[in-house]
C-alpha cells in the first residue's frame, strides 16, 4: 500500500521507484554516452524529442482528465484540428500571436463542452460523441480552408537567459518557444490538482463511483462537464501548437492522428500526468529518430516504413499495456441520476 | 407520548411514481429522538424509495417531510447532509481505490489554501473513531478492508458530516451474525448520543431484537407500526406479505443415487488474483440438494464461476457424471446436463433488449429444432417461446416483449423455464430467489424441489440461511475460500450455521 | 404492461407506426443538417436554393448524373455495411479505411499482373483477391482486442495510417506503374478481363453492393452466427453463459466487417478508377460511419444512407459550377447529419417522437480494457 510509512521499507521503496530509476539512469547514460560521440545529432534530436512530445502530453492531459471523471475523450483529434485551424485563421486575420493561441484554445474548449454535452447531457455513446467531433472538425476545416493563407508570425523560442547556454540540456530545455513551455508547465500543474486538491479528490471519485460521490453532495455532471471543458481547452493548445508554433501555417488534416496517439500515450503513462509525460517523450523521441533517419540518410529503408514508426509504436503500447495499468472504474459510462 | 411531540423525523403523505408503478402510496412516517424505528417489508415494498426520498436522491410526487417540526425541501443528498441526515446504502458508496481518510472527507474537505489536507482528514478519522469506539485505519485502502469494516466507514461519513438521523438500508444483508451483533451494539452506542436511527431490513428476527418501534410497509403502503413487545415473527410476517406464509417449503426426504457433480481441490483466482476458491472439494448426488452457505464474498461467485465454466480455476478438477469437464467451456456443460441459474440474471441470464423468444434458446439456439444448420427455424424458436411462456406462467404481453420490460419475478421464470426445459441432470442455482416477491419466491423454490425430485442433482448458493435451512438436504459452509463443513440439513440450526460461516468450530455434542 | 392481446390491425397499425417512428430521427437529423447547411452556405454569401437545385440535378438530373450517384453510393454502401456489420457485436470498425485501401490496392494488382485469364475468372479472382486483402487486415485488430484488450478503435484507426504508409509504399515501388511518362504514385492500368463493367447508367458494382447487403442482413438476422453475433453485442457476459465463443465471435465479425470493405475497394478499383491511385478513397472510411448511424445500424437501413451521401458527392461538382459552393459544404452537412443522427435526443426532441420500447441504443465496448 502506499501509506507514508511504507517508504520507510526499502524493499518496498524499490519495488515502487526501483524500475524508473533504474530506466533513468540507463536513460541518462545513453545519453550521454551519444552526446560524447555526436553532440549535434544528439542535440537535435533531444531537442526535437521534447517538441514532438508537446501535442502528445497535452492530447495525452485532455484524455486523462476527461476519463479521471470518467468520459472517454475519442475527439481529441478533432479538437486539436480545429483548434489548429481557428488559431491559424485568427492569427492571419489579426496577426497578433497570442489572440490566435487563444482563440485556438477556446475553440477546443468549445468542443470540449460540445463533447460534454453530448456524453454527459445526451449520453450518447462517448466513443460515437467523440467520433462526430473528429468528422464534424475535418469537414469544418475542409471547407472552410482556403489555399495560399499564410500566418503572420510563428511561435519562436524564448532562450532563458544563462540556463539557455549550458551545453547539451540549454538547447534542449531552456531554449523552447512559449507553448513547448507551457505544457511542461501544465504537466505539473495537472497533477497537482489532480492529486492534492478537493477538485482532484472529486474528479477521481466521480470517475471511479459517481454514485458513491452524488449521495456525498457533489454534483457529478458538473464536474464531468468541467474536466471534459478544461481537457478541450488542452487540446485546443496542443492544436494552436501545431500549426503556429511546429509549423507556421495550417494543412488539411495537420493533425495526423496525434489525438488517438495522445490516448495510447495515456494508457502507457496510466492516466497520470507524469507518466503521461514520460510516455510522450518515448513517443517524440520514436517521432524524431524517424525524421534523423530520414533525412540523416544512412539506413535504406523507405520512408513510408519510417512514417510507420509513431503507429505502430502505439499499437504495441496498447497491446501490451492495456489491463496492466487500472482505467478509473466508471469510465464510459454515462451516469444516470436516480428517479 | 403527547400529541405534538416534535419527531426528529416525520414525513406526510408521501407519493412516488414509477412508470407502471405505485411505489411509495401516501406514506406517513415518523422517528422519534434517540430511538430505533425499523423499517421493514419485502423486496420491493418502497422502503428504499421511501429513504432515498428522505436523503434526496428521489424527489416525492407529493408530500411533506419535517425536520425537528420544522417543514423542509430536500432536492439532493446535498440538502440531506445539511439537514443532519446520514445514509448507509445497501450497496456501499465507497471509492474503493482510495484510503478511510479520503473517502471519510470526500465532498466536504478539509484544506490548507488550495491544497486538500489529508492530515486533519486522518485526524478526524482519528477523533470519530475514538469518540464513537469504531476503529478503522485512516489509511487502510477501503477495497483492502473486510465488509464490517466497510460499514464502519460509511457510518463514520455520516458522522463526520454531524449526521443526527442515520438512515441504515439492510446493513446486515453482508454481515455475519457475529458482526450483526457488533453493528447492534454500535447502533445502541450510537443513539446513546442522540442520533435517531432508521433501519430497513426484511428480517424478522433481527427487527424484534434492535428496534423500539416497528413500521411494516408493504406494496408501497404502510401497513402499521407496532413494538417489538406486541408482535411476534409471525405477526409481522403476517403485515409484510398480507396473508399467512408458508415459511416452510414443502418437499419429502431426498433419495440420493449416483454422483452427478464432483469438486476435487479447486482453486480459483479472483479479478484481483487473489484466491478467492483455496482448495474446495464435494459431490453432488442426483436426487439431492446441497446447499451452499456463506457470507457474501467468501468465494462462493468464483466457485460457480468455475463449476458452470465462465471463469478458469488455477488448480483442481470438476467433473460431471464421472467425466473431467474442461473450464471455460460452458457449451461443454450444457450439452452434458448442466442447466444455470445465474448469480446475476440481468448480466448472466438474460439479454435484456432480446424479446422472450430469443433469450428462450440463448443456450440451444444452434441445435435443431432451432435451427438447421446455419440457418435458424423462426417458427421453432417461435412456437418454443409460446409453449414455455405458458407452461412457467410467465406474465407477458406477448413473446416478442423485450425482456428489460418483465418484472424481475417474471425474468426469473424465463430464465427458469430455459434452463428446465432441457434434460438436467444438473442444476446450479445461484442466489435464486434474490430481489423477488413472495409469489416468485415460492414459485421457484417449488420448481427446484420438483427437479430434485425427478432425480437432478441440485447445487444451491444462497446468502440467506432460511432459503438454505428449507432447501437443502445437505448443507456446505463456505468461509475464506474453503468449505469449513458439510453437514446434513437437520442436524444443525441457524446459530450453529452462523457460527460455522464466522468461521467458528462447532462443539461436538 | 398490457393485459389483452392486441387485435390484427392494431398489430398492423403498431408496426407501421413503430417503423415511422423508428425512420423518422434519420429523416429529422438529415432535415436539420440540411437547413444548418443552407445557413452556412446563406452566410458565406451563395444561395441556398441554387446551391441544392444545382446538386439535385447533377446527382439525378440525367443518365450521367445517375451513373457518378450510383458510382459514389457503391463503395459507401460497402464501407457502411462495414462498420454497421461490426457495430452489431458492439465493435467500432474506423479502420474500413484501411481495409479498403488494402482491398483496392491488392486488386489492383491481381487486375493488372495476372495475364491471360478469361473475364468470367479474373474479374471474380481479383475481387476475392480485395475482400481477403481486407478481411486479413481486419483480422488483426480482432485478435488485438480478444487477446490483448487492445481497443479497436485506436487499433484500426493507426492500422489506417500503416495502410496508407504501406499502399504509397506499393504504388511508389514494386508495383509502380512504370509506363512513360508516369511521375505519381499509382499502380499500372488492370486488365480489361478485371474489369467491372457499367451498363448504361447502372454499374454492376452497384448491384454486388446490394448483394452483399442482402448478404449482411440473412447473416444477421437468419442465421446462428448473427445471433452470436449480436449476443456479444448486446451482453457479451451472456453470451459466454450461454456457450458461445465470444473472442471467436469478436474476431469473425471483425474478419466479415472488414471483408465488406475491401471489397468495396476492389470493387472502386475494378469498377470505376481502374487502377490504384492514392488519394481516391480518402474518407470513405469515415463516410462509412455516418452511412452505418444514418442506416440505423441496419443492412437495408445503409442503402438510402449511402445513396444519399452519394448523391451529394456526385453532385457536388455541378453545385460547384452553378452556385459556386465549395464542394466541401457536402463534408460539413454529413458532418451535421451524423451529430444529429447521434444525438437523436435532440431530433425527438423537436419532432416530438419517443423511444420504441426495447429499442437498442447504441453502446460501444466501453472503457479501454475490456477482455
Amino acid at each position: 500500500m502506499s501509506t507514508p510509512a511504507s517508504y520507510a521499507n526499502p524493499k518496498l521503496f524499490w519495488k515502487r521507484w526501483g524500475g524508473l530509476i533504474v530506466t533513468t539512469v540507463l536513460i541518462l547514460a545513453a545519453i550521454a554516452y551519444y552526446y560524447a560521440r555526436e553532440p549535434h545529432v544528439t542535440e537535435a534530436v533531444l531537442a526535437s524529442t521534447l517538441r514532438q512530445s508537446v501535442p502528445l502530453v497535452l492530447g495525452a492531459l485532455c484524455g486523462l482528465i476527461g476519463e479521471r471523471s470518467a468520459v472517454i475523450n475519442i475527439g481529441i483529434e478533432g479538437q486539436m484540428l480545429l483548434a489548429a485551424f481557428i488559431a491559424f485563421m485568427v492569427n492571419v486575420w489579426t496577426g497578433n500571436l497570442l489572440v490566435a493561441v487563444l482563440a485556438g484554445v477556446f475553440i477546443g474548449a468549445v468542443l470540449g463542452l460540445l463533447l460534454a454535452f453530448m456524453s454527459v447531457t445526451l449520453k450518447i455513446d462517448q466513443i460515437i460523441g467523440g467520433t462526430v467531433i473528429n468528422i464534424l472538425a475535418i469537414g469544418l476545416t475542409g471547407y472552410f480552408y482556403q489555399v495560399g493563407l499564410s500566418a503572420k508570425g510563428k511561435l519562436n523560442p524564448i532562450p532563458l537567459g544563462p540556463l539557455a547556454k549550458i551545453p547539451l540540456i540549454g538547447p534542449v530545455l531552456f531554449d523552447n518557444p512559449p507553448i513547448t513551455y507551457a505544457a511542461i508547465i501544465l504537466v505539473f500543474v495537472v497533477h497537482y490538482v489532480l492529486f492534492y486538491t478537493p477538485w482532484g479528490l472529486r474528479t477521481r471519485a466521480v470517475g471511479e463511483h459517481p454514485r458513491a460521490a452524488d449521495t456525498l453532495g457533489i454534483n457529478v455532471y458538473l464536474v464531468r462537464y468541467v474536466n471534459v471543458t478544461i481537457g478541450g481547452a488542452l487540446a485546443g493548445l496542443a492544436g494552436a501548437y501545431l500549426s503556429l508554433e511546429a509549423v507556421g501555417s495550417f494543412d488539411r488534416l495537420m493533425t495526423n492522428g496525434r489525438g488517438f496517439v495522445a490516448l495510447a500515450v495515456m494508457i502507457f503513462g496510466k492516466w497520470t500526468p507524469l507518466g503521461s509525460f514520460g510516455a510522450a517523450l518515448l513517443f517524440g523521441f520514436a517521432t524524431a529518430l524517424q525524421t534523423q533517419l530520414q533525412f540523416g540518410g544512412k539506413i535504406n529503408i523507405p520512408p513510408q516504413f519510417i512514417g510507420m514508426l509513431p503507429y505502430l509504436l502505439t499499437i504495441i503500447v496498447l497491446a501490451g499495456f492495456v489491463g496492466k495499468a487500472r482505467p478509473p472504474a466508471a469510465d464510459g459510462i454515462p451516469y444516470e441520476k436516480e428517479g | 407520548m403527547s400529541e405534538n411531540e416534535v419527531y426528529a423525523l416525520e414525513v406526510r403523505n408521501i407519493v412516488k411514481r414509477f412508470p407502471g408503478v405505485l411505489a411509495n402510496d401516501h406514506v406517513n412516517f415518523n422517528l422519534r429522538k434517540g430511538e430505533i424505528h425499523a423499517l421493514l417489508g419485502e423486496n420491493g415494498a418502497g422502503k428504499t424509495t421511501l429513504m432515498n426520498i428522505i436523503y434526496g436522491l428521489y424527489t416525492p410526487d407529493e408530500g411533506e417531510i419535517y425536520v425537528d417540526g420544522k417543514k423542509v425541501e430536500i432536492q439532493s443528498p446535498h440538502d440531506a447532509i445539511r439537514l443532519g441526515i446520514g445514509m448507509v446504502h445497501q450497496h456501499f458508496m465507497l471509492v474503493p481505490v482510495f484510503t478511510v481518510a479520503e473517502n471519510l472527507v470526500l465532498g466536504a474537505e478539509p484544506t490548507k489554501g488550495w491544497q486538500l489536507d489529508l492530515k486533519a482528514a486522518r485526524e478526524a478519522v482519528r477523533r470519530l473513531s475514538e469518540h464513537y469506539g469504531l476503529e478503522v485505519d485512516p489509511d487502510a485502502v477501503v477495497e483492502d478492508l473486510p465488509v464490517g469494516v466497510q460499514q464502519r466507514v460509511e457510518i463514520l461519513k455520516a458522522l463526520y458530516r454531524e449526521a443526527k438521523i442515520l438512515v441504515l438500508d439492510e446493513p446486515t444483508a453482508v454481515l455475519t451474525p457475529q458482526e450483526v451483533e457488533e453493528l447492534f451494539v454500535i447502533m445502541r452506542e450510537l443513539t446513546k448520543r442522540g442520533v435517531s436511527i432508521i433501519f430497513i431490513t426484511h428480517k424478522l428476527k433481527e427487527v424484534l431484537a434492535i428496534a423500539d418501534r416497528i413500521t411494516v410497509m408493504r406494496r408501497g403502503r404502510v401497513v402499521g407500526t407496532t413494538t417489538p413487545a406486541e408482535a411476534t415473527e409471525e405477526s409481522l410476517a403476517r403485515m409484510m406479505v398480507g396473508r399467512e406464509v408458508v415459511l416452510q417449503v414443502p418437499k419429502g426426504p431426498a433419495k440420493p443415487g449416483d454422483v452427478v457433480l464432483e469438486v476435487r481441490d479447486l482453486k480459483v483466482e479472483d479479478e484481483r488474483g487473489l484466491m478467492a476458491v483455496n482448495g474446495v472439494s464435494f459431490e453432488v448426488r442426483e436426487g439431492e440438494i446441497l446447499g451452499i452457505a456463506g457470507v457474501q464474498g467468501n468465494g462462493q461467485t468464483e466457485l460457480v464461476e468455475a463449476i458452470t465454466g465462465l471463469r478458469s480455476a488455477r488448480e483442481g478438477k470438476v467433473l460431471l457424471g464421472g467425466v473431467e469437464a474442461p473450464f471455460r467451456r460452458p457449451r461443454f456443460l450444457i450439452e452434458h446436463g448442466m442447466a444455470h441459474i445465474p448469480e446475476d440474471r440481468q448480466k448472466h441470464g438474460l439479454v435484456l433488449s432480446y424479446s422472450i423468444a430469443d433469450n428462450l434458446v440463448l443456450c440451444t439456439y444452434y441445435k435443431p429444432p432451432f435451427a438447421h444448420g446455419l440457418q435458424r427455424n423462426q417458427q421453432a424458436i417461435l412456437e418454443n417461446a409460446r409453449r414455455l411462456v405458458k407452461e412457467y406462467d410467465v406474465r407477458t404481453p406477448s413473446i416478442f416483449t423485450p425482456a428489460s420490460a418483465l418484472s424481475g419475478g417474471n425474468q426469473q421464470k424465463v430464465i427458469v423455464a430455459r434452463e428446465f426445459s432441457r434434460p438436467v441432470r444438473l442444476l446450479v442455482a445461484n442466489q435464486p430467489t434474490r430481489g423477488l416477491d413472495v409469489g416468485s419466491i415460492e414459485y421457484i423454490h417449488k420448481r427446484v424441489v420438483e427437479m430434485r425430485d425427478h432425480g437432478a442433482a441440485v447445487l444451491l448458493v444462497s446468502a440467506e440461511l432460511d432459503e438454505i435451512m428449507s432447501l437443502s438436504d445437505r448443507i456446505a459452509v463456505m468461509y475464506r475460500g474453503k468449505i469449513v463443513a458439510i453437514v446434513n440439513a437437520g442436524e444443525v440450526d441457524k446459530s450453529q450455521l452462523g457460527l460455522l460461516m464466522a468461521g467458528g468450530q462447532l462443539q461436538p455434542a | 404492461m398490457g393485459d389483452h392481446e392486441q387485435s390484427m390491425t392494431s398489430t398492423v397499425w403498431e408496426a407501421t407506426r413503430r417503423y415511422l417512428r423508428s425512420v423518422a430521427v434519420p429523416l429529422g437529423a438529415v432535415l436539420l443538417a440540411l437547413i444548418i447547411g443552407a445557413a452556412i452556405i446563406w452566410i458565406s454569401g451563395a444561395s441556398p436554393w441554387l446551391a441544392y437545385k444545382a446538386l439535385a440535378k447533377g446527382a439525378f438530373g440525367s443518365a450521367e448524373g445517375w451513373r457518378r450517384t450510383l458510382e459514389k453510393t457503391t463503395p459507401l454502401i460497402f464501407s457502411g455495411l462495414a462498420v454497421a456489420f461490426a457495430f452489431k457485436a458492439g465493435l467500432f470498425n474506423i479502420g474500413a479505411q484501411g481495409q479498403l485501401l488494402l482491398g483496392a490496392i491488392t486488386a489492383a494488382w491481381v487486375g493488372f499482373a495476372v495475364h491471360g485469364l478469361p473475364w468470367a475468372i479474373h474479374a471474380p479472382l481479383a475481387l476475392v483477391a480485395g475482400l481477403i486483402a481486407g478481411g486479413l487486415y481486419g483480422y488483426i485488430p480482432g485478435a488485438l482486442k480478444t487477446y490483448t484488450g487492445a481497443h479497436e478503435v485506436i487499433t484500426t484507426i493507426m492500422l489506417n495510417y500503416i495502410a496508407m504508409g504501406l499502399t504509397d509504399y506499393l504504388a511508389n515501388g514494386p508495383w509502380k506503374d512504370t509506363s512513360e511518362g508516369n511521375i505519381v504514385a499509382r499502380t499500372p492500368e488492370i486488365l480489361p478481363s478485371a474489369h467491372l463493367p457499367t451498363w448504361g447508367w447502372l454499374p454492376l458494382g452497384f448491384l454486388l453492393a446490394l448483394a452483399v447487403a442482402v448478404f449482411a442482413w440473412w447473416v444477421l438476422e437468419r442465421t446462428t452466427i448473427g445471433f452470436e453475433i449480436r449476443t456479444v453485442g448486446r451482453n457479451p457476459h451472456a453470451a459466454r453463459y450461454g456457450g458461445m465463443k465470444v473472442a471467436r465471435t469478436i474476431i469473425l465479425t471483425m474478419v466479415i466487417s472488414a471483408m465488406f470493405a475491401g471489397m468495396g475497394g476492389a470493387v472502386e478499383t475494378q469498377g470505376v478508377i481502374g487502377r490504384y491511385q492514392p488519394g481516391f478513397n480518402a474518407n470513405l472510411g469515415f463516410d462509412g460511419i455516418t452511412v452505418a448511424l444514418l442506416g440505423k445500424t441496419d443492412p437495408f437501413g445503409v442503402i438510402p444512407a449511402a445513396l444519399l451521401l452519394g448523391a451529394m458527392r456526385a453532385g457536388s461538382s455541378q453545385m460547384q459550377f452553378d452556385a459556386h459552393v465549395a464542394k466541401e459544404i457536402t463534408d460539413v452537412i454529413q458532418a451535421l447529419m451524423l451529430f444529429f443522427v447521434a444525438a437523436d435526443m435532440i431530433v425527438r426532441w423537436l419532432l416530438r417522437v419517443k423511444a420504441a420500447e426495447g429499442e437498442e441504443k447504441i453502446t460501444l465496448s466501453t472503457g479501454w480494457g475490456s477482455h
